[in-house]
């Protein structure tokens, strides 16, 4: 950088740069009051909740708490409601035990092709039959694929996400609901990135995951809730916690569902701002030379936008908002142990390399978005001209 | 009215896609050109950067006529891009 230009990164008081996080899907801030009851946790329910000493009964008392708390936002009744050590291995209990739940009727499974790698590994793990449905150039899945594919024989339940993890887009769930209704088949809905950007899908799920870290609520805890009237049998050893045996981790439990609560209160306010800071960013991105922004301009969640830069390195592009002080997301495969680009990008048919995925914390400022979108001009340019490819 | 061959086997993504993009500022502008890949990104960027530079793209092909098996054992992915 010349030296008559004004540094890019912005620094506080002390001089240290600010960092700030826009790789905040499923790796959301803790926020202030997630840390404050994270603490509350550890000092009045550091028992093992299953014991019937006071002790224990003190920390059975949080974790029921927990749990009334996410069945409320989530429309569920208390007990359909379970916490997992990760979304992760939500899906991976899930899943098989869906398919075993249904194992007369078959071992099909209908989902799209843009779900969450541990949905996708999790199918093929149990050697389900997949029939993945072929999604649009801006991600949506196809209805009428959909409906079809739910109504053939052998169906044992279906999988779709509320919104994309990767490109933002909200599926058309009440319409794939509707068609698991009338064809009695389960739907599996993974809200992991969706909930408290968007409202609930109440009424829409007869299995749901949800992602605490995704709204501010910490690593280290999932979120299953399943349908008494659901079909599932667990196929491992039986335990106390019956679905996810030895249970998770209580402050991380009872820090989620206090900050769930928070979140779904502040979430209106909180989509309005954060819509207008995206179509700010998309509109910046736009304007980049050989640039695609990716997904559907309104159809989206509020906090989320990808775009992909021609003939860009994404390791090089993240490293260069990393040293400006910004955390951002990529999807491409330059940046993964893998060689395979994103399933996500490649099933929309977009660019797979010199993706920029960026996702706004709870935290996030006009200003702090305002100075991202003034330095990617530039970000972009540099990095192109440092690999030889500024003017093909 | 050429088909030129550009040989990108062994690159890594995003380097077929520059070359592609450096190769056809070479070549007429009614020329055509036969692409091989060995990198998985490129089954889908080189249709992707075709349909943003507002070229023809064919569909991807295993190998050269895509019937005989590519010329290795790995992964090859063919294509011919046209004029624009």
């Amino acid at each position: 950088m010349s030296s008559n230009q004004e540094p890019l990164a912005a620094h506080n008081q002390s001089g240290r740069a600010q960092r700030v996080n826009l790789d905040a899907g499923g790796n959301a801030r803790l926020t202030t009051l997630g840390r404050t009851a994270y603490l509350q946790a550890l000092d009045d329910g550091w028992a093992d909740h299953r014991r019937l000493h006071h002790e224990g009964r003190r920390a059975r008392a949080l974790y029921d708490g927990a749990r009334e708390a996410v069945a409320s936002v989530l429309g569920a009744r208390t007990d359909e409601v379970f916490f997992a050590p990760s979304p992760t291995a939500a899906f991976h209990a899930v899943i098989p035990a869906l398919l075993a739940g249904h194992k007369r009727k078959g071992n099909l499974v209908v989902a799209s092709r843009i779900e969450r790698a541990a949905v996708l590994n999790a199918l093929e793990f149990s050697n389900a039959t997949e029939h993945l449905v072929t999604v649009d150039e801006r991600g949506f899945v196809d209805p009428d694929g959909f409906s079809a594919a739910v109504a053939q024989p052998g169906v044992a339940f279906a999988a779709l996400q509320q919104a994309n993890h990767e490109v933002a887009t909200l599926q058309p769930l009440d319409h794939a609901r509707e068609a698991c209704t009338k064809a009695g088949v389960p739907l599996l809905v993974d809200a992991t990135a969706s909930l408290t950007h968007v409202a609930p899908p109440t009424g829409l799920w007869d299995a749901l995951i949800a992602s605490p870290a995704d709204w501010g609520g910490g690593q280290g805890v999932g979120v299953l809730a399943l349908k008494s009237r659901a079909r599932a049998r667990r196929v491992w050893p039986e335990d106390q916690d019956a679905w996810f045996p030895g249970g998770a981790s209580l402050p991380a439990i009872f820090a989620a569902a206090v900050t769930l609560q928070e979140a779904e209160s502040l979430r209106k306010e909180r989509a309005q701002l954060h819509t207008e800071l995206i179509d700010s960013i998309r509109r910046a991105a736009a304007l980049l030379p050989d640039t695609e922004v990716l997904g559907d301009p309104f159809n989206r969640l509020p906090h989320m936008c990808t775009f992909s830069c021609l003939y860009v390195d994404s390791e090089a592009l993240m490293a260069q908002f990393d040293a400006l002080g910004f955390a951002v997301g990529s999807g491409s495969a330059c940046t993964s142990a893998s060689l395979e680009p994103s399933h996500v990008l490649a099933a929309m048919g977009v660019l797979t390399h010199g993706n920029v995925r960026v996702t706004l914390d709870w935290d996030v400022t006009r200003e702090q978005v305002a100075r991202f979108v003034q330095v990617l001009p530039q970000a972009v340019a540099q990095v192109r001209g440092e690999m030889g490819v500024t003017g093909l | 009215m050429t088909v030129h061959f550009l040989d990108t086997r062994g690159q890594r993504c995003p380097q077929p896609i520059i070359n592609l993009a450096k190769f056809v500022l070479t070549i007429d502008e009614n020329d055509s050109v036969e692409i091989v890949s060995s990198d998985p990104a490129a089954e889908f960027d080189i249709p992707a950067w075709a349909r943003l530079k507002g070229r023809a793209c064919s569909a991807p092909r295993s190998s050269r006529d895509g019937i005989s098996p590519p010329s290795s054992n790995s992964f090859e992915v063919w294509f011919t891009v046209g004029p624009r």
